[in-house]
């Protein structure tokens, strides 16, 4: 084969592989995207049976029930609209009421919403950014509690 | 007066920096060997200078001097020496030092180690290595100093996160930091070579034991950032596709396509542009690696700095650097002209294979991390790709990637013979089938994707082994010869065979310990029992027990299977005193290459304790394979031919030989 052809026949191949890769990547996305909703989207916009999705707010306070089997139910709320949540399992570390949550999962035909994820973050101030979004959008986001730091810059000799 | 001493060094550094990026560049313009034997000194000062910076940010944290705003946000009093010195590093600034500071490192180890490189591609080469420092000190100086002092200074600190008060996350940034700043030579090495159109082979020699180590820290540091995950945040999951995992990830695929690539560029000078661009794109992925944890763009279960203010900044260092490069790639490369020829059954072409496919997963978890993101920029859509999409993709990607793993080291370079090859590895196969059969029997006819999976696995060690057996034609010659012939192979096949069989080690870990855990959610009282994958788990005691600075609630089971005793399992939950931050400190009983791995839920007051046990078959052949493959790249890295330049050698063996006449 002269340079020309070989090139060509190294395009042809590299441009099979992408193609698939491509098509690949294409039929992924369609069936493993996970859209975030707070309590209010789901009410305005109702997911499709079997749909997954993520339903994310805070834990309304006295909300947490536990029941036989390890089933915990708890109320998610974004100031405006709240939703039921249920979930099996032991809970992450930094679950507690009055905290930004997020669980993903399923909703039933009853209105639960059937989690078999729940995501509490590592840090405790951290609060999920798509929660703190949501909760700007009903107009009870109450701002950064972390209180900001006197900062002066370096002073020699101290 | 530590903090300010640091501070200065800072400043000092980035002076140095602005003329290591200036001086070299403009002499290597002018043709100017003075202005170029310049760098390596330059390089060494700004080493010095970002050594004093680390130095005095890790004794304020040492002496929890709580007047340092970084000291006060990330340390308390109490915590143990390793983790004050760890919480230097375990914040958005102080990682940013540390950064920089293995820049200056690398930059300073190539001055030391590089006297056969040419003087101009040196040069050249840290000049852009003080061009990325430049930025970074500036951007640390700018927007993230870590040596701000506090007027007044409080009296206690704030603790550091207690979820990274662990040893193995202590160590996982410094070692992902030497990997990713690791790709920064080759980086520097591309621009440089399209600067001074020095590219040929001794540049690919150059360039290939600075790509292997950042590699090997790279692999190590993604392992235990991993092991970490596993048994720290409870979940029993060792890989999560969080966007941040995927970010250290990236690179790690780019090198392992680049450290392969630079063979072809070594041996037989063809793939040269390519693997300048794959050179360009390894570091690339490690800056967006390094900004991606660090500036809250991601949303993820690590993101412990949020601060979009610096997205900005970041953004623009990111196109500068990313965008700058493959501008002067597009201008140049096209001069660099045609490399050698190959036939598409060659070494060079499975080469070539493992490249195209390392880099189109790379696109692929690429588009699945920063997909999100676009959407979210270009409509009001949040959303998340899960693990299904990342398992698809990578996973269908792997499959062809690993079966033709064996046939690489096989084929004979320019022109190859694929039945020969297919031959030699049909042991191989005969034993990955073997495997198949076996791993049938034992689990009572498990799913057949796992038996494929284990198949393939073994494929990938035989063929590995075999390779070595032929080339030392142990099975046909007496001992003593086998054995003469394999000392006399090269270090470089050991690393080959290393690299590979763990790479085979970590499939069949991956495929058991996801197809055949197992998984128990009980509540236990004392003296209850619980069952999980074939093991009785009794919990023996539970009760409080205090540490340095955290509380514990300590639960002991005792483990038997068909009655028999096999040891002792405790696990935990932790509440930090400080910072009142519970976390879940889970136990693990290893059986053989398995683990029995314990995670305690709610601890009630009436003396139930919530418990989620699982079986994990095989789960530490994962980090034991990838541990494996980093001690194949040091094998590799050890190879006479990589310590030795060889041209310059030979010339210099003859020249005593002159002087001697």
């Amino acid at each position: 084969m002269s340079r020309k052809q070989r090139r060509l026949s190294l395009i042809v191949f590299v441009g099979i592989v992408l193609a698939s890769a491509t098509g690949l990547v294409l039929v992924a996305l369609q069936d493993s995207i996970v859209f975030f909703n707070s309590p209010s989207d789901i009410l305005a916009r109702p997911p499709a049976p079997d749909q997954r999705l993520r339903l994310g707010g805070l834990v309304v306070e006295g909300s947490i029930e536990r029941l036989p089997g390890e089933i915990v139910r708890f109320t998610v709320s974004d100031g405006t609209n709240t939703r039921q949540v249920s979930y099996v399992g032991v809970l992450p570390d930094l679950f507690r009421e009055g905290q930004g949550v997020i669980t993903e999962g399923r909703l039933q035909p009853d209105g639960m919403f059937k989690a078999d994820t729940v995501l509490a973050k590592h840090d405790e101030t951290y609060m999920p950014r798509e929660v703190a979004e949501a909760l700007k959008r009903q107009g009870v986001w109450q701002g950064d509690k972390s209180k900001p730091l006197p900062v002066s810059p370096g002073k020699p000799g101290s | 007066m530590i903090a300010e001493i640091g501070h200065f060094a800072l400043v000092l550094a980035l002076a140095v920096g602005i003329l290591q990026s200036a001086l070299p560049l403009w002499g290597v313009r002018r043709n100017d060997h003075t202005l170029m034997r310049l760098a390596p000194t330059l390089a060494g000062v700004m080493f010095v200078a970002m050594g004093i910076a680390f130095a005095c940010l890790l004794s304020v944290h040492a002496l929890s001097d709580f007047s340092t705003q970084n000291v006060f946000r990330n340390s308390h009093s109490t915590m143990p020496l390793v983790f004050r010195l760890s919480a230097a590093w375990g914040n958005h600034e102080g990682s940013m030092v540390l950064w920089t500071f293995t820049l200056a490192l690398f930059a300073a180890l190539l001055s030391a180690f590089s006297s056969r490189l040419p003087v101009d591609l040196k040069a050249a080469t840290l000049a852009v290595q003080g061009l990325i420092a430049t930025t970074f000190l500036l951007f640390i100086l700018l927007t993230s100093n870590p040596f701000l002092r506090l007027d007044p200074a409080p009296a206690e600190g704030r603790e550091l996160n207690p979820v990274l008060q662990d040893i193995g996350l202590a160590l996982h940034p410094p070692l992902l930091y030497i990997g990713y700043v690791g790709f920064s030579l080759a980086y520097s090495f591309a621009v440089a070579a399209l600067v001074t159109g020095r590219i040929d082979a001794g540049w690919a020699r150059a360039v290939r034991p600075w790509v292997l180590i950042a590699w090997i820290f790279l692999t190590l540091g993604i392992a235990l950032g991993s092991y970490w995950a596993y048994y720290e945040l409870g979940w029993g999951g060792w890989w999560f596709w969080d966007p941040v995992e995927n970010a250290s990830l990236m690179p790690w695929l780019a090198g392992t396509a680049l450290f392969h690539s630079i063979i072809v560029m070594e041996k037989r000078n063809a793939m040269r542009v390519w693997t300048l661009l794959l050179a360009i794109l390894a570091f690339s992925l490690s800056l967006m690696g390094t900004f991606l944890v660090r500036s809250g763009i991601l949303t993820s279960v690590h993101a412990f700095a949020v601060d979009p203010a610096r997205g900005i900044v970041i953004l623009v260092i990111l196109s500068l650097f990313i965008g700058g490069a493959l501008a002067l790639y597009a201008w140049r490369a096209g001069e660099l002209g045609p490399g050698g020829l190959f036939s598409p059954l060659s070494r060079e072409a499975a080469l070539l294979l493992n490249n195209l496919l390392l880099a189109t997963a790379t696109a692929t978890v690429f588009v699945g991390t920063l997909y999100p993101l676009a959407l979210e920029a270009f409509s009001d859509d949040k959303i998340s790709v899960g693990p299904p999409y990342f398992n698809l993709t990578f996973g269908v990607l792997m499959v062809p990637l690993m079966l033709c793993m064996p046939f690489g080291p096989m084929l004979a370079w320019k022109r190859g013979d694929l039945l020969a090859a297919a031959e030699r590895l049909l042991a191989a196969a005969g034993l990955a089938l073997v495997a198949a059969a076996i791993s049938a029997w034992l689990t009572q006819g498990g799913p057949l994707l796992a038996l494929a999976g284990f198949a393939l696995g073994t494929f990938v060690i035989a063929g590995a082994v075999s390779d070595i057996i032929l080339r030392a034609r142990l099975l046909t010659s007496s001992p003593r010869t086998a054995l003469s012939r394999l000392a006399g192979l090269p270090r470089q096949a050991f690393g080959t065979l290393l690299g590979h069989a763990g790479i085979g080690v970590f499939l069949i870990g991956v495929v058991s310990a996801s197809t055949f855990e197992s998984e128990t959610i009980r509540t236990l009282r004392v003296g209850e029992t619980m069952s999980v994958g074939g093991y009785e788990l009794r919990l023996v005691a539970s009760g409080p027990r205090s540490g340095a600075n955290y509380q514990d609630v300590v639960a002991g089971f005792d483990v038997r299977r068909e009655g028999i005793s096999l040891g002792h399992v405790e696990s935990a939950k932790r509440v930090y005193l400080a910072s009142r931050v519970p976390t879940t400190e889970t136990g693990q009983l290893r059986i053989g290459f398995g683990q029995l791995y314990v995670a305690l839920g709610e601890v009630g007051k009436d003396g139930k304790v919530g418990v989620r046990a699982y079986w994990k078959p095989n789960i530490l052949l994962i980090w034991f394979g990838l541990v494996m493959a980093a001690a194949g790249g040091l094998c590799s890295l050890s190879d006479r031919r990589l310590r030795i330049g060889a041209p310059a050698a030979a010339r210099r063996a003859i020249a005593p030989a002159v002087t001697a006449q």
